[in-house]
């Protein structure tokens, strides 16, 4: 009782205080979550260059010119060119896009409907979330690759199933998650409230439980997108993901990895270290976006 | 705090604190007195809640039985305020939820204005649901934090569509917050921005807004600090008199019971003791547990305090998983003799309207 009227107090006097301005805001971030702002700024140089990718660069990511077959950078050339003489730099800000649709997608989908199922679960307890937790056990126990693999064989090859086939293991590991939360929040007199009132299942899971379990959601949606551009670039690189002429990191490590490790290093090492940093930038971000919604960690 | 109005502030505190004030206000009719025109409005019938307690992971298996509620049978008349009271644990809040079907009684009755609560399904009772509302015990946690005060108001009338206009539904919210001693701009205010007494106020406004006939206020005042417990009790009489408002009165404190109810039920482990008009009950205790607990009350008064002799219950509250045979109080009551500890005690009549279960009275 004394914990709960402290915290209420205490969020009073923040609801209080004037907010401070913007810039401010961008600033304490930064100084609290030095890493966290490194992932921030690679996530939003990677959307800048997919939004501006057509006025960002002269070439064209698909067409072929094989003249300029595997230049070495040069100025016109600033990361060289591939065996079709396409031009690496365009291919990886146009990568970009296609990284990020595949990863946002995947992630908000399987974030979103493993949410509902999550809550669903608690709520309804009992025998339906015993059956329920003992499908999403079979989902977890193959790894995200595998099960992915498996769906792209079911569903073949394209953009689209490589969103499918990567949402479909995301939704059980959001489910489990969101599910321990929404457990706790079952028990709060507010849902009982709301059901003594006779509001219908669908109101109280959407409107009662999904908007308190929105932390753990959003946690999971930004180490989700990491993990898919990874597993896009996994798929792609095994020749199950993105098909050519489609620029996709993955698709460009392949072409270039064992032909021309040697003679044409450039062509690997680009859209390897483009792979990384997207990763690594997302997971910053993430981490840092955990520490500031779970207060048990921010106070570490 | 001091952002509190209260409607009527011409009540002081302290009469909610020994119940003296105010009792021309109750109403004269009562269960034995067989007025024509009392009519009971929920019949409780030997309700029985066991939770079952289980082991093992993959196949549950059933070991034993928590027994909350244990045959507990009362009336309630139309109007009327009927308190609840006993130590925690013995059951009192599981009654409130089995009649408000939050839990699904194991046996017995809840008779509804003629309407039997347990042998409905969801659909059947949602209509139900207008006319019982429910007042909690905590004010923290029994509003949505994600929810507007003026949206966690308007929702029940939205559901069951009292108001379907959403301009009416917003006129009666800023009414019901003012009814409720709030100011009518709180509407468009999240729950943290509030205090204790103001959020039970919200809870209260929530109650009301359906317009019900039948309140359970589940500890509705325990949570409050005095001052603000006053307030909030005052308003739950000005609004039973207003609405003609029935309430189950769920609380452990005997002093505010003795100011708001008309009869008082007292639980012990899952059975009912005794029950009795106020007066009666606090005046005349009959059951040895009753007594002790009326007993406990400290005098407001060092000087008769400290000469008083107290009767103190010998032992703790046995578990309600394995309770005592024959009389659960037996092992703890001073008067118990030897048969108490094989025969259950008939909750009988003793004098008119003033029942008790106990064999050596």
């Amino acid at each position: 009782m004394v914990t709960t009227s402290e915290i209420a107090v205490e969020a009073q006097i923040e609801e209080l205080a004037d907010k401070p301005p913007l810039m401010s805001r961008i600033r304490d971030f930064g100084r609290r979550q030095p890493l966290g702002s490194v992932g921030l700024i690679i996530v939003l140089v990677m959307i800048f260059a997919s939004v501006f990718a057509t006025v960002l660069t002269p070439y064209d990511p698909e067409a072929n010119a094989f003249e300029f077959m595997l230049t070495p950078p040069n100025f016109d050339y600033l990361m060289g060119t591939d065996q079709f003489g396409r031009d690496i730099l365009t291919r990886i800000i146009y990568g970009a896009r296609t990284a990020l649709f595949v990863g946002f997608t995947a992630a908000f989908i399987g974030a979103t409907v493993g949410l509902v199922l999550g809550v669903a679960s608690a709520f309804f307890g009992g025998k339906f979330d015993l059956i329920f937790q003992r499908v999403m056990d079979v989902f977890m126990a193959f790894p995200l690759i595998i099960l992915a693999l498996a769906v792209v064989s079911i569903f073949g090859t394209g953009v689209q199933n490589v969103i499918i086939a990567i949402t479909i293991p995301f939704i059980p590991r959001c489910a489990r998650v969101v599910r321990s939360s929404a457990l706790a929040i079952r028990e709060i007199p507010y849902i009982d409230a709301a059901r003594a009132n006779g509001f219908s299942n669908s109101r109280i899971i959407m409107r009662h439980m999904v908007p308190n379990v929105m932390a753990p959601f959003l946690i999971m949606i930004t180490a989700f997108v990491g993990q898919a551009i990874l597993l896009e670039a996994s798929l792609s690189y095994l020749g199950l993901g993105v098909q050519e002429p489609i620029p996709a990191w993955g698709l460009m490590l392949q072409g270039g990895a064992e032909e021309y490790v040697e003679s044409a290093p450039w062509v690997a090492i680009w859209p390897g270290i483009a792979i990384s940093l997207a990763v690594f930038g997302f997971n910053l971000f993430g981490d840092a976006v955990r520490d500031t919604l779970d207060p048990k960690l921010r106070s570490q | 705090m001091s952002a509190v109005r209260t409607k009527k502030p011409k009540r002081k505190a302290s009469a909610a604190k020994r119940g003296t004030s105010a009792k021309s206000k109750r109403i004269a009719g009562r269960p034995g007195e067989k007025q024509p025109d009392r009519e009971t409005l929920v019949e409780v019938r030997n309700l029985k809640m066991h939770f079952p307690v289980t082991e093992g992971a993959f196949i549950p298996k059933v070991v034993a039985h928590v027994k909350a509620v244990d045959g507990v049978s009362f009336d309630i008349m139309r109007g009327e305020t009927l308190g609840l009271v006993g130590e925690s644990g013995c059951g009192k809040t599981t009654t409130g939820r089995c009649i408000l079907q939050l839990e699904k009684a194991t046996e017995g009755d809840i008779i509804y204005d003629g309407v039997n609560l347990n042998k409905l399904n969801l659909k059947q009772m949602r209509p139900l649901r207008q006319r019982i509302q429910v007042i909690f015990q905590d004010p923290y946690s029994s509003l949505n934090p994600r929810m507007k005060i003026g949206e966690i108001i308007s929702e029940p009338m939205m559901v069951h569509k009292t108001e379907p206009d959403e301009a009416a539904r917003n006129a009666r919210v800023s009414e019901l917050l003012s009814v409720c001693g709030l100011n009518p701009k709180f509407a468009d205010r999240y729950p943290h921005e509030m205090s204790g007494g103001q959020r039970q106020r919200v809870g209260i406004a929530r109650a009301l807004s359906v317009k019900p006939e039948f309140i359970i206020c589940d500890e509705a005042v325990s949570a409050l600090d005095v001052s603000i417990q006053a307030q909030v009790i005052n308003l739950l009489e000005d609004l039973r008199d207003e609405y003609n408002l029935t309430y189950l009165f769920i609380a452990h404190d005997l002093s505010v019971v003795r100011h708001l109810c008309h009869r008082v039920a007292v639980m012990y482990l899952g059975k009912m003791v005794e029950l009795a008009d106020c007066d009666e009950l606090y005046d005349n205790p009959v059951h040895p547990y009753t007594q002790a607990l009326l007993n406990a009350v400290p005098i407001p008064d060092p000087t008769i305090e400290s000469k008083r002799k107290h009767q103190i219950i010998k032992g703790e509250i046995p578990s309600p998983i394995n309770p005592p045979s024959g009389c659960v109080f037996h092992p703890r009551c001073p008067i118990a003799v030897e048969a108490c500890k094989k025969n259950v005690p008939e909750f009988r009549e003793i004098r008119p309207g003033h029942w008790a279960a106990c064999s050596e009275i």
